[in-house]
């Protein structure tokens, strides 16, 4: 333990897995929420046409992620806000069309090679640099003001967009603030575990939380808990067992998933038992001509009806 | 002409469409303040789409909208109005508490500021108010259909509001929560609220009603005292003639 933390690089690493490991499930929550949990995963293939005019421009693949996947989230959030019956095929355009574009950029430019748009795909979080770093705190640093300053109004529109709406929140504003963070955490995370599984780990810590929880509060805290755990074990792991640290991530999320659904229902059975009395396990009510069939009633006329039908 | 105190809800020639389909074609609609209307209608004859105008979720295409005096680009008095959407449920893709769907009702007393006292107490006397206070901690999704719409109208009463807009709030109600809800109603009417309601047959509320506005194919096809057994109209195969469509419809509040 000590040896991994004597590495910088490993440090770093370390330090980038717990901001995205708060940023991710802190903004995951709102799209779970909304019922848009796979809208990071558009997001991430969004960004890899910000990544391919970053190497096309020679200019920081990161920042240009950032500003694609801006531009992007702000299309998908009007293209939702205006309820259009055909946004889902809106959206596929632009999801496909994202990814195919980003790998045609990468290939025509000039650091085209096999591992070039591969450390994105998948991250590559042991080469974080210094430069890196200070930009995945400062962006996590907002992400993590806005998503949980914010929680009273964004829980609101996220839960019923119409009475927020009459409430006098600027509906259409934090919508669109929220799909911003969404972006920004999808590039912050790229470094981390990579666009194609961004979305998991936006996504996996919420839905195991809420496994186990009752209210939004808990399940936003324990879902950051959760993320930070699973990123740090997830880069330790990688570390040990010299494996990739996305994957490792992911699985270990799902795994926690796996194990908090199996404990939740005996859990939600001893929290019934403590609570009113449930009444009689099986049905204690007897329709009116149906009671002891087989016995009695065959004496009585309507019992030999019955028969002689 | 003038009116004292301005109507809390003012309609004039409303015109919308959804979809590019025209559902509202030059609606009237006036709720005086302490007034309790009812809006009926068949299926798809626009009661929802009047009412979402009025909140402003459906754009007026011609028409003028007016919410107590002020026309409705420069209303920002939000927290006079309390709003029960239609809907079959509360809960959405990550658990909710009773007390923390309520709490939104209190968004345009305490905005960006912390969650005081005060407002924890407003949210206790709505949960009181409909009965499902014991419930607080509870998640919603754990309700019934008729508690989580006790709920949804604990979250619309919490701002003590002048005006009520509920859609179809007795829709998939349970006996016992239809009785909770005509009571709270009716305290709330007496508190001086007015309510506009979309209702599809008058039921247990049909006492408390002052005025009805039945409307067909998005025109008001009746403006007035509401007509006994208009449940009827809302029968699936019933056919929709009605009484007072042939002529011009009485209005009592012009």
């Amino acid at each position: 333990m000590t040896e991994m933390l004597s590495y910088d690089f490993m440090q770093r690493a370390l330090l980038a897995a717990v901001l995205v490991g708060i940023t991710a499930p802190a903004v995951g929550i709102y799209l779970v929420q909304r019922r848009q949990a796979l809208m990071g995963d558009g997001m991430g293939h969004v960004a890899m046409t910000g990544v391919g005019l970053g190497f096309i421009f020679q200019t920081s693949p990161v920042w240009m992620a950032v500003l694609v996947c801006v531009l992007g989230a702000v299309t998908m959030e009007l293209v939702r806000s205006r309820g259009n019956q055909r946004g889902d095929i809106a959206l596929a355009m632009l999801f496909y069309g994202g990814m195919a574009c980003g790998k045609l950029l990468v290939s025509l430019s000039a650091q085209a090679g096999a591992g070039s748009l591969e450390s994105y795909l998948w991250g590559s979080i042991l080469t974080v640099a210094p430069a890196d770093l200070a930009a995945i705190a400062a962006l996590g640093a907002v992400v993590i003001a806005v998503t949980v300053g914010l929680r009273r109004q964004l829980f609101a529109i996220c839960q019923d967009e119409d009475f927020a709406r009459v409430t006098g929140l600027p509906v259409r504003t934090l919508n669109l603030l929220l799909a911003v963070m969404a972006a920004v955490t999808v590039t912050v995370a790229m470094r981390v575990v990579g666009l194609l599984l961004v979305s998991a780990l936006m996504v996996v810590p919420v839905v195991a939380a809420q496994q186990l929880t009752r209210s939004f509060a808990a399940t936003q805290a324990a879902s950051i808990a959760l993320g930070v755990v699973v990123s740090l074990a997830g880069v330790t792991g990688s570390y040990h067992l010299d494996v990739p640290s996305g994957p490792a991530i992911v699985l270990l999320a799902i795994a926690v998933f796996a194990v908090f659904s199996a404990i939740a229902a005996p859990l939600a059975r001893r929290r019934h038992r403590a609570g009113a009395d449930p009444g009689p396990r099986e049905c204690d009510v007897q329709l009116p001509g149906r009671a002891s069939s087989n016995t009695s009633d065959a004496g009585t006329p309507e019992g030999r009806a019955g028969l002689a039908q | 002409m003038n009116h004292p105190i301005p109507p809390a809800v003012r309609v004039r020639s409303a015109v919308a469409s959804r979809g590019g389909r025209p559902v509202l074609r030059g609606i009237d609609l006036t709720v005086e303040p302490g007034e309790v209307v009812a809006l009926l209608g068949a299926n798809g004859s626009g009661k929802s789409t009047t009412v979402k105008t009025v909140i402003g979720s459906v754009p007026l295409e011609q028409g003028t909208l007016e919410l107590f005096g002020v026309p409705f680009a420069k209303f920002r008095a939000w927290h006079r109005i309390g709003y029960v959407p239609q809907r079959t449920t509360a809960a959405s893709g990550v658990p909710a508490t009773v007390r923390e769907v309520v709490s939104t009702g209190r968004l345009p007393q305490h905005r960006l500021l912390p969650f005081r006292r005060r407002d924890r107490d407003a949210v206790d006397r709505a949960l009181a108010a409909v009965g499902m206070l014991d419930r607080a901690g509870d998640g919603v999704a754990d309700l019934s259909g008729g508690q989580q719409q006790r709920v949804l109208i604990a979250r619309a009463l919490v701002g003590s509001p002048d005006l009520l807009i509920m859609d179809e709030p007795m829709a998939g109600v349970d006996a016992a929560s239809q009785q909770v809800l005509a009571d709270t109603l009716r305290a709330e009417v007496a508190r001086g609220a007015s309510v506009l309601l979309v209702l599809h047959e008058l039921g247990p509320l049909e006492p408390l009603i002052d005025r009805a506005v039945v409307l067909r194919d998005g025109c008001v096809a009746h403006d007035g005292p509401p007509v006994p057994n208009t449940g009827l109209h809302a029968l699936p195969g019933h056919d929709h003639v009605h009484p007072h469509a042939d002529h011009t419809p009485p209005r009592l509040l012009a």
